[in-house]
């Protein structure tokens, strides 16, 4: 296998340095065996332009640092195989955040509706001296919820979060709000419901479903929330 | 940019790093009311600790009948008798509570048919003393680390902890006589400086395995609190031993879970051999990590490995039904599809040894507070400071760490420590010690050194170059020669280290200073890794050197009448120090020294 040539489009922003962002251009020789990620590819070219700024830390898809727009579309850098990405590549933050600094975007709007619903296990009896007893097949019902890595792809996909990211909750929030809401442990499924029955928080999802489309992990933020809304109607009846 | 007008924030205690350990002490702190400041380079999902993938070892015996004693034992046969046997008891006694209690902040383990926590077998877990394999790995699929950092982070946010995130502690400071008083701080999104003023600081800053060029780390494992600690003259222990994971994906690095062999999976050679059985014949591909790591390489070497290189061997779970797979290793099998090019239902891993673990770090006691020697006194506390997790040594792991012992450590010594700093602030006086007119000198110089030099060494290049050094010279077998010439190559790098340049100036979240930072951390640990494995001349756990080989007279090559004691290094002058090995428990008799064997 032999090099070739990559060339990308990075978008560029230093708020100390920069009146306004850029889009700039790199070659950079791809090595097949060493630089097979993308995340390989930045780390080279960080090592030529050191101003170049981005996060990362696992390179292996369970940390959720190295979120971007690749292409135009979200995914991680280190998951992102190197040989299917069209030439020049078109890097940019994640839409829909406020850019910090070149792919680096504020993430405080995300958490906060992260940390809006709850997210922690509620039950106020007494802990017993054992574990909680949970079935195996209660415990598959958190199956594709608790893999969540926060990366927030999904949110930043996601159109209803970008006009009302203070307002919805977003994919990645209520994925993780059904975790709780599905986990048989958990004592505040109403309280849950009742914190989510509001024309923004749950219901500014229209299925567009992009969301499933870019989740680095294969969940299924669509299918959460539809589960939520599920138990509001049968609560209703 | 001037460095003059630092700000002070003053907290009851201040946490550096939001791993597992981090959080688990962040919740005792917090849960008991005090005013506690969480610092992290990176959201505390992130931490490293979301990386660990096979379990959290406790004796709870929901599948078979298991004792904490047996698992003290397998842990100081783990160590090579290199571990305290105060804090094995501590931990191995502790680990049915932390881990229930684990469960109760939401952890979502996997079940038996009971409804109780799932439990796997692992490497070096026995039963009845050395015996036979034992479920003891409690475990969520194989992410078990991701589970437990979020639901430590979870549990975090309800007792509303105050975390400042991104944020990359830069030196330990400390007054005249000694006590810690807290760190400076660079906060990445504007390049301010601050000083956290605290009573009391807990370091679980994780490892350094970022010092070998081939780690399953992540790339902010930096040794970070190590650094700091030597720079402000703490001494490191045991620095000489590392874990080698048998199973890295060849190439990537990226870790696959012991849990793969302890559910069922077997390493072979090019012939298709299971060599383990001629290495390990009682326990075979669940022998201890120093060992099959050992095994592997010398497949390696002698010939026997696969692929047109012949540089690695292979991790074979093809005859697992593909539900088992599916359920119990449904992350590995992303893994070895995303970095390894292989479905393991359809084909095996292509894997190979690769640094995953550092047992040594900052010297602490069972309780958490740092210790150094005073005197003829080998471990006095450090008042004001505590360290818990991989970044600390208590020492639970001693020589070879058994898998899963480490999510069991964050667990135990970071709530351990918590406990311990709730308890000392009672001692402690309502005000805090004055900060000393020096507090910040360091931190200062440092970083007015990366603004102001225009050309130097590029900070890539010297981090590249310490890692080769590391990887050519202090590897899974280390060679007398290699080591001294290791030890001197080191020190060039060192050299090199303190010319670093970045071209990059700017406040903003400024990655090129914050890596040129975390280089000063990693050449401490590099040359307290070198230094003390060069001086030690025995084998023993994950250091096994060639002039120290396997003979009737030293078993495994380990020599406990010179080298049955720990290493301090300290970084004024790279001196070396020893101290004796805790052989007596809390409450339960000293298991004796033995040779080893699985």
């Amino acid at each position: 296998m032999t090099n070739r040539t990559l060339q990308f489009k990075i978008y560029r922003y230093d708020p100390d340095r920069d009146d306004a962002p850029r889009m700039q251009d790199y070659s950079v020789e791809v090595n097949p065996v060493t630089d097979r990620k993308l995340l390989d590819v930045l780390v080279k070219l960080k090592s030529q332009d050191d101003s170049l700024s981005f996060r990362r830390s696992c390179r292996e898809g369970i940390c959720g640092s190295d979120a971007m727009n690749i292409n135009g579309k979200n995914g991680l850098a280190c998951l992102t195989e190197v040989s299917t990405l069209k030439s020049p590549v078109v890097l940019r933050p994640l839409p829909g955040l406020p850019v910090i600094r070149d792919l680096i975007v504020d993430m405080t709007q995300f958490f906060k509706q992260y940390h809006s619903i709850k997210p922690y296990l509620i039950n106020d009896t007494p802990p017993p001296e054992r574990e909680r007893l949970q079935s195996p097949e209660d415990r598959e019902e958190l199956n594709g919820l608790y893999e969540c890595i926060l990366c927030a792809c999904c949110s930043t996909a996601c159109p209803s979060f970008w006009w009302n990211p203070d307002r919805f909750v977003g994919p990645a929030g209520l994925l993780n709000a059904y975790r709780f809401i599905a986990d048989t442990r958990d004592q505040a499924t109403s309280e849950r419901l009742d914190d989510l029955n509001d024309p923004y928080r749950l219901f500014r999802c229209h299925t567009i479903m992009n969301c499933v489309d870019v989740c680095p992990k294969g969940l299924n933020p669509t299918k959460a929330i539809g589960k939520i809304k599920e138990l509001m109607v049968r609560r209703a009846i | 940019m001037s460095y003059s007008n630092i700000a002070v924030r003053k907290f009851d205690a201040v946490i550096v790093g939001a791993g597992g350990a981090g959080l688990r002490a962040a919740i005792q702190l917090s849960e008991s009311g005090l005013k506690v400041a969480v610092l992290s380079k990176v959201f505390p999902t992130r931490s490293h600790t979301v990386a660990a993938q096979g379990g959290v070892s406790a004796s709870l015996g929901n599948s078979e009948p298991d004792h904490w004693t047996w698992h003290m034992y397998d842990t100081v046969k783990g160590s090579d008798w290199l571990g305290d046997q105060d804090a094995i008891e501590f931990m191995c006694r502790k680990a049915p509570e932390v881990v229930v209690e684990l469960e109760h902040f939401g952890m979502p383990f996997d079940r038996t048919d009971e409804g109780k926590i799932y439990q796997r077998p692992f490497g070096g877990h026995m039963s009845n003393f050395g015996e036979k394999p034992v479920r003891r790995a409690c475990a969520a699929a194989d992410r078990t680390g991701h589970a437990m950092l979020h639901a430590l982070y979870q549990r975090n946010v309800r007792a509303r902890t105050q975390f400042f995130v991104e944020w990359m502690a830069l030196d330990l400071i400390r007054d005249a006589e000694g006590h810690v008083l807290g760190v400076s701080a660079l906060e990445m999104e504007t390049g301010e400086v601050s000083i956290f003023h605290a009573k009391a600081t807990i370091f679980a800053t994780g490892g350094a395995g970022r010092i070998f060029a081939s780690s399953t780390n992540a790339f902010i494992n930096t040794g970070d609190g190590l650094g700091m600690a030597a720079r402000a003259g703490i001494p490191l222990e045991d620095m000489e031993f590392w874990q080698f994971h048998p199973t890295g994906v060849a190439g990537a690095g990226v870790l696959i879970t012991e849990g793969v062999r302890g559910e069922g999976g077997i390493l072979r050679n090019a012939s298709g051999e299971r060599f383990m059985e001629r290495y390990a014949p009682n326990a075979k591909d669940l022998a201890s990590r120093d060992v099959v790591s050992r095994a592997m390489t010398t497949e390696i070497n002698e010939g026997r490995g696969c692929g047109p290189n012949k540089d690695f061997v292979l991790l074979d779970i093809t005859h697992l039904p593909p539900e088992t797979i599916m359920k119990r290793l449904p992350g590995i099998r992303e893994i070895s599809i995303q970095f390894a090019g292989v479905d393991p239902i359809k084909a095996p891993i292509p894997v190979v040894p690769t640094c995953h673990y550092q047992m040594g770090g900052i010297p602490t006691n069972y309780k958490g507070q740092v210790v150094v020697p005073v005197g003829d006194e080998p471990n006095v506390p450090v008042p004001g400071f505590y360290a818990a997790g991989e970044c600390a040594c208590a020492s639970v792991h001693g020589a070879n760490r058994l898998g899963t012992n480490s999510l069991l450590d964050l667990l135990v010594f970071g709530k351990a420590s918590g406990e311990t700093v709730v308890e000392d602030l009672k001692q402690m006086p309502a005000e805090h010690r004055s900060l000393p007119a020096d507090a910040i000198e360091r931190t200062r110089e440092r970083l007015e050194r990366l603004d102001a030099r225009s050309g130097g060494e590029s900070e890539y290049e010297t981090r590249l170059a310490l890692q080769r050094v590391m990887q050519a010279h202090c590897g899974v077998f280390r060679f007398k020669d290699k080591l001294a010439e290791g030890v001197e190559k080191i020190l060039e790098v060192e050299q090199r280290v303190g010319k670093v340049a970045i071209k990059d100036k700017s406040k903003v979240w400024n990655t090129a200073r914050v890596e040129a930072l975390e280089l000063d951390n990693l050449i401490e640990v590099a040359k307290a890794t070198m230094i003390s494995a060069n001086a030690r001349l025995e084998s023993r756990g994950a250091h096994v050197r060639d002039d120290a080989p396997d003979t009737a007279e030293r078993p495994n090559g380990r020599n406990d009448t010179e080298w049955l004691k720990h290493t301090l290094w300290s970084r004024d002058g790279n001196s070396l120090a020893y101290k004796p090995v805790k052989l007596e428990p809390l409450t339960v008799e000293s298991i004796a020294l033995k040779t080893r064997s699985y």
